[in-house]
């Protein structure tokens, strides 16, 4: 589950252009209030598809998917098997 | 009830409107003229006073705005970029024989610096940048033809129409309680003409996937609203939207207000569809239409011309 949170944590830094740097972020804390825009978010979605090699459904492109941290890795763990997931993010 | 398309055949036999030969693409009638004309004055009157700048547009626009703007990222099966040839003389020969012949001229030709105004606020970006706000922002207002590259059969979706805007640059406050105040002296001004107005929220149409996550923000966050009526056929449609951009074209094209970077919004009117709007509501004889409407209209051409003495 670190290893997850971990690539999600890289591509937030890469894409999130957050004042703040993602390691020192919650799991659950709200990243829209920690200034993730609407723009940000849509390239944080195309990395995250990019680095875990999934494509996120029409059902899942909504802002509450990009809400937080935990968030995403539930968004992440609905799309494919952990082991899966663990693979792609080493 | 009738159809967009029957409303269309309406409009076309009154002389209203003339087919300008590509779907969505009409000639006017200076009768349909005299109508967006009024309108434009009527809703333009109550603001005379609280504009630092009023613009009339043309219908093209530096092709830089489309990209500063996120346009083309956002809208690129909307935008129109423009194509002139840039060949030599020697290349005419070829070029013309596929013109007479009916072959493919237009992979010859080259994409300028101008591209068709997208919105009437987006020329008013660039023109803003390196300049120096005053802390409680700045209003505008902007008149401009523009263009959305969507054929259709519907009277409602022209490919070419007017839109009126009364924009906003500064704080995230100003840009807010902006757009709050035009939605709701929008709303009494369109329903004074008679209109049945309904405000929802609502989202811009973008492209792709991505689109779908913008759209999905736009509308959790209730940044856009539309003032819908029924413009072409009992169904309802958008007659004018009030946006509320965030920090989007302050953080695009640089601008600054109160020491942060600047927040901005914009209601627009849309002319040609309210005229429509108006046409289906009161009938295609202008002569007929209810002399309240008519002095309303009439009232805010008279007022114009005042303001331009």
């Amino acid at each position: 589950m670190s290893d997850l949170d971990g690539t999600i944590r890289q591509v937030l830094e890469a894409h999130g252009r957050l004042p703040s740097t993602p390691s020192q972020l919650k799991a659950d804390d709200d990243l829209y209030e920690r200034g993730l825009s609407s723009h940000a978010s849509v390239n944080v979605m195309l990395a995250l598809e990019d680095a875990f090699d999934v494509e996120f459904p029409d059902s899942l492109l909504k802002r509450g998917t990009f809400r937080s941290i935990a968030a995403i890795r539930e968004a992440l763990e609905s799309l494919a098997t952990p082991a899966t997931l663990k693979a792609e993010s080493r | 009830m009738s159809t967009p398309e029957d409303f269309r055949a309406e409009l076309l036999a009154a002389g209203l409107l003339v087919d300008g030969g590509v779907p969505g693409v009409y000639h006017r009638s200076f009768r349909y003229e005299s109508i967006v004309r009024g309108v434009q004055a009527y809703v333009s009157a109550p603001a005379h006073e609280e504009s630092f700048l009023q613009l009339s547009l043309p219908p093209v626009q530096a092709r830089s705005t489309l990209e500063i703007s996120g346009y083309v990222s956002s809208f690129p099966n909307l935008m129109g970029l423009i194509s002139s040839f840039a060949g030599t003389e020697r290349e005419v020969a070829a070029f013309l024989d596929e013109t007479e012949g009916g072959g493919d001229w237009a992979s010859r030709m080259t994409p300028t610096d101008v591209a068709l105004c997208s919105a009437a606020c987006h020329g008013l970006y660039p023109m803003l940048a390196g300049t120096s706000l005053p802390d409680e922002g700045r209003r505008y207002e902007v008149h401009a033809w523009c263009f959305r590259h969507e054929p259709s059969p519907d009277p409602a979706r022209m490919q070419s129409f007017r839109m009126h805007e009364f924009v906003y640059v500064g704080t995230p406050s100003g840009a807010e309680a902006h757009r709050q105040a035009w939605i709701s002296r929008a709303t009494g001004l369109l329903e004074d003409l008679g209109l049945a107005v309904d405000v929802v929220p609502a989202n811009d149409p973008f492209f792709g996937r991505s689109g779908r996550l913008l759209a999905s923000n736009q509308r959790t966050k209730e940044l856009k609203y539309e003032l819908i009526a029924p413009i072409s056929s009992p169904a309802p449609g958008a007659i004018s939207s009030g946006n509320y951009h965030e920090d989007h074209f302050g953080s695009a094209f640089g601008l600054r207000a109160n020491g942060d970077v600047a927040h901005s919004a914009c209601f627009a009117f849309g002319l040609d569809r309210i005229s429509l709007a108006l046409l289906l509501r009161h009938g295609l004889e202008v002569e007929m239409w209810p002399a309240d409407v008519r002095r309303r209209l009439t009232a805010g051409l008279d007022a114009g011309a005042r303001a331009a003495t």
